[in-house]
């Protein structure tokens, strides 16, 4: 520190070194360790997706063995759901933006969200070890007794991993709730907060609320497994649905980790490329945290076959229909703000209306499998396969790479070719739908999901589906490649490249360390670009 | 605007550089614990839940468990609990008012007790395995198999909470070496209190494993 | 925020709590049917609020602090009562497996 620097010097130059970044107390830098160690994951995950349509070309079980094809679906869900959905926005977008957006210098705990990074890791890197030592190949469900007593492979260390993610998304939802309630500027009343910040709040508070129960079922799992504790064991009496109960009750909601995020990514970007307030700011504000709420009493929608009482099957299935109506108030909100917008045709747009159609056809769907009859028909084919992908897949990841183009200037300083960005985005949206619309077919058909072999009439459907998930992976490394080539360009972003508003815009591409020079003070809603116009025409 | 951003005049050397003041500092860290603590009656609630089913399928199996229990030491074990709970509030008050001795005191007092909890715990644990009642390959086999998965939550159960009371130990080891040197005060004392506030939930979930555990059926 | 209470509530507290658990091992001892389980976890609750409230210190804390506790409690019974509706509801149809 012999050098006198006045001018506060960016983030990303600040301390420079290995150790100033692996000890980093900064949300800003802890999230670019995140937003790196996802995609690693991503890519793993993307391999054993790779594996799976490559196999499925032939209607004949020949590529892989029917294990090793077991195990290359369970590691595909595993570090697809817990190491790459689950932490992808909150952790990257989340951790980065939640506290500039809040006015705060930093999250309330900057020790423990750099402790919940290194969870991630040790998590990750023990589920990684359990695929060396041979792997796993119960499902990314982990049901028992495939689990407890079929499974002889690397069950207890996977589900080890996940045990110790769970409690880094968990110190990620409390540090944001906390940060949220208690680090706001003077003058951001709830109302005013932009939607991404109630989007990560009910986000945080499925985190806190859920992730533990699905904590403790691991740990009895694995006390079966490893003890002969038995307490999902029907040969002393224990029940196996029980664990589907426990298991669900935490990720049927964990469903909602992964797209409400999203959801508030679309509200910021569907604001910003309209330039208009968003419709029904404070019906999309609610229904995040009614999406959040209800989310938790429908988790039995996913046992309709499994020796459930019909009677709670019913219930189950008309509160599911009731969490539909949140999902499309938010759906119905993002197209009458785009309705009559100053819409500009820059690459977040084409994200945004990505995210908008796949998102309508997961949502949609979904219900057909919330209905408990057409379930019976429906439960384990590809047509649950093709549905999970467009929310997730369709939703998620289109709405965090919206997001990452959106704030990559902010992030980083760095433009990226906006050429490139949308003809990514256009690849993305129609490999994808290349690959998943063929699988709604082939599901209600009824090819099941989970075999390595299926009948020959199925073929042509499976080709097209492996065809496109090619094109779907020749967009992503298309991303990788400009984003991380940008990086080693100069910085050329200006403060906010797309004219939008929230206070994440008015401090430098990228921000100083403290983010805030001069504490801020909010006196307008969010999305006030009716007023920054008129402020601008005045001029 | 907000109470929490109005600086009272210098900086405590306990300020955090991201917060306004010790009042905001205090009370995010009292949220946060709070928050955490809710995550923890969930990871206990999914043993509860196992519970909860499992008696109401196989209440005989719950009866003869039950009864292998020491009532004695369990209800001995409350009340040593209840008495660090005593113990931990005071220590909390001693350092709200800054009462250096009075903290010391306390929280020493609180890992007494603390440990005697453990101590008891492993007589009875020990009695268990010389008795087959330890789920698995060993379990007494002239034994109904429910009572397995009686013998699975007791473990699982109390031996969670005995592990929540030896993290709770540690954390007290540094709260007790913060008082030594005289750290706490009525301006900073957010430490003592998180750290009560995580030692009384775990005596609470031994208030309920109690009778749930050690008080079936008594009558008969 | 710092409210300081006085060590005579505390001492009023921790003498409650010790009557209360003379109480529920007492009761334990006497045949309510089955009223004995339920008795003996509403003492529970009694004793648990009694540490929530004043050795916590939730009585002079902020209203959200308060909705935080209540909300874990609320979160346990959408748990415990929905899993437990499945199960009780199986036999209604009188079909086995249904």
């Amino acid at each position: 520190m012999n050098h006198a620097v006045n001018e506060p010097r960016s983030y990303l130059d600040a301390p420079y070194g290995v150790a100033s970044w692996l000890l980093t107390k900064d949300h800003k830098r802890i999230a670019l360790l995140y937003l790196i160690s996802i995609t690693v994951f991503f890519l793993i995950g993307a391999l054993f997706a790779a594996g799976i349509r490559a196999e499925l070309m032939t209607p004949e079980g020949d590529l892989f063995t029917a294990d090793m094809y077991n195990k290359l679906f369970t590691l595909h869900g595993v570090v697809m759901v817990f190491f790459f959905l689950i932490p992808s926005i909150p952790a990257t977008l989340g951790n980065f933006l939640v506290p500039i957006m809040c006015g705060a210098k930093d999250l309330a705990f900057p020790k423990i969200n750099l402790l919940s990074w290194y969870l991630y890791l040790i998590g990750a890197t023990l589920t990684l070890g359990a695929v060396f030592m041979g792997g796993v190949d119960t499902g990314w469900t982990f049901y028992t007794p495939y689990s407890s007593m079929a499974s002889n492979t690397n069950v207890t260390l996977a589900a080890v991993g996940v045990f110790i993610a769970g409690f880094s998304s968990i110190l990620t939802g409390f540090n944001f709730v906390v940060t949220i309630h208690r680090m706001r500027a003077p003058g951001l009343t709830w109302f005013r907060m932009p939607l991404f910040l109630w989007a990560m709040y009910a986000t945080s508070l499925v985190m806190i609320l859920g992730t533990p129960v699905v904590a403790i079922t691991l740990l009895m799992v694995g006390a079966e497994a490893a003890l002969g504790f038995g307490i999902f064991d029907p040969r002393v009496g224990g029940d196996p649905v029980l664990f589907q109960h426990l298991f669900w009750f935490y990720s049927h909601p964990a469903v909602y980790i992964m797209i409400l995020p999203g959801m508030g990514v679309i509200s910021e970007l569907v604001a910003a490329v309209s330039r208009k307030q968003i419709f029904g700011y404070s019906f999309v504000a609610y229904s995040s945290l009614a999406i959040a709420i209800i989310g938790f009493l429908v988790w039995g929608h996913h046992m309709f076959v499994s020796s459930q009482s019909i009677y709670a099957g019913l219930v189950f299935s008309i509160i599911t229909m009731i969490v539909a109506v949140p999902s499309a108030v938010k759906t119905f909100n993002w197209t009458a703000t785009l309705y009559r917008g100053s819409i500009t045709w820059e690459s977040p747009t084409y994200w945004v209306i990505g995210f908008i159609g796949l998102f309508l056809v997961g949502g949609l769907t979904g219900l057909f499998l919330g209905a408990m009859g057409l379930d019976v028909h429906l439960h384990d084919t590809y047509f649950v396969v093709a549905h999970f992908h467009y929310i997730m897949v369709g939703g998620g990841v289109m709405a965090f790479l919206g997001g990452v183009h959106f704030w990559w200037p902010k992030m980083t300083g760095r433009t990226y070719p906006e050429t490139l960005g949308k003809i990514s985005a256009v690849l993305v949206f129609v490999g994808f739908n290349l690959t998943f619309l063929p699988q709604f077919v082939v599901g209600y058909l009824g090819m099941p999901r989970r075999y390595h072999a299926y009948p020959e009439e199925f073929q042509i459907l499976n080709v097209v589906s492996t065809g496109g998930a090619s094109v779907l992976g020749i967009g992503y490394l298309l991303i990788i490649g400009y984003l991380v080539a940008s990086m080693f360009k100069p910085r050329n972003a200006t403060a906010n490249p797309w004219g939008a508003t929230g206070l994440e815009w008015d401090i430098p591409s990228p921000p100083t360390t403290f983010n805030f020079e001069i504490d801020p003070v909010v006196t307008e809603d969010a999305y006030n670009y009716a007023g920054r116009a008129q402020k601008t025409g005045d001029n | 605007m907000h109470p929490a951003h109005e600086n009272h005049g210098g900086h405590h050397p306990m300020l955090q550089h991201h917060f306004f003041n010790m009042g905001q500092q205090l009370e995010a860290s009292i949220l946060g614990m709070w928050v955490f603590l809710v995550t923890e009656v969930m990871f206990f609630g999914g043993l509860f839940m196992a519970y909860l089913l499992y008696r109401t399928l196989y209440p005989a199996a719950w009866l003869a468990g039950s009864h292998e229990l020491n009532e004695v030491l369990g209800g001995l074990n409350t009340v040593v609990l209840i008495c660090s709970s005593l113990t931990m509030a005071l220590a909390v008050r001693a350092a709200q008012v800054g009462a250096r001795m009075a903290q010391i005191v306390n929280i020493i007092l609180t890992m007494g007790f603390g440990t005697t909890f453990l101590v008891v715990k492993y007589y009875e644990y020990a009695a268990k395995f010389e008795h087959h009642l330890v789920p698995g390959a060993h379990f007494d086999p002239t034994r109904e198999p429910a009572q397995q998965l009686y013998f699975s939550l007791y473990f699982m159960m109390t031996g969670i909470h005995a592990l929540h009371m030896v993290v709770g130990l540690g954390i007290m080891a540094w709260i007790l070496y913060g008082a030594w040197k005289g750290h706490f005060n009525a301006e900073y004392f957010a430490p003592v209190e998180i750290a009560g506030l995580y030692w009384h939930f775990v005596d609470i979930v031994w208030i309920f494993l109690f009778p749930l555990l050690y008080l079936i059926g008594k009558h008969q | 925020m710092s409210h300081v209470s006085s060590k005579g509530l505390y001492y009023t507290i921790f003498i409650s709590l010790i009557i209360l658990t003379g109480v529920t091992v007492a009761i334990a001892r006497v045949d309510l049917g089955a009223w004995n389980t339920p008795i003996a976890l509403a003492v529970a609750a009694v004793k648990a609020t009694l540490v929530i409230l004043f050795f916590m210190g939730v009585r002079n804390n902020t209203p959200l602090t308060k909705v935080v506790a209540a909300s874990g409690f609320l979160w346990l019974i959408i748990l415990f009562g929905i899993t437990m509706g499945d199960y009780l509801t199986r036999s209604w149809l009188g079909i086995p497996g249904r």
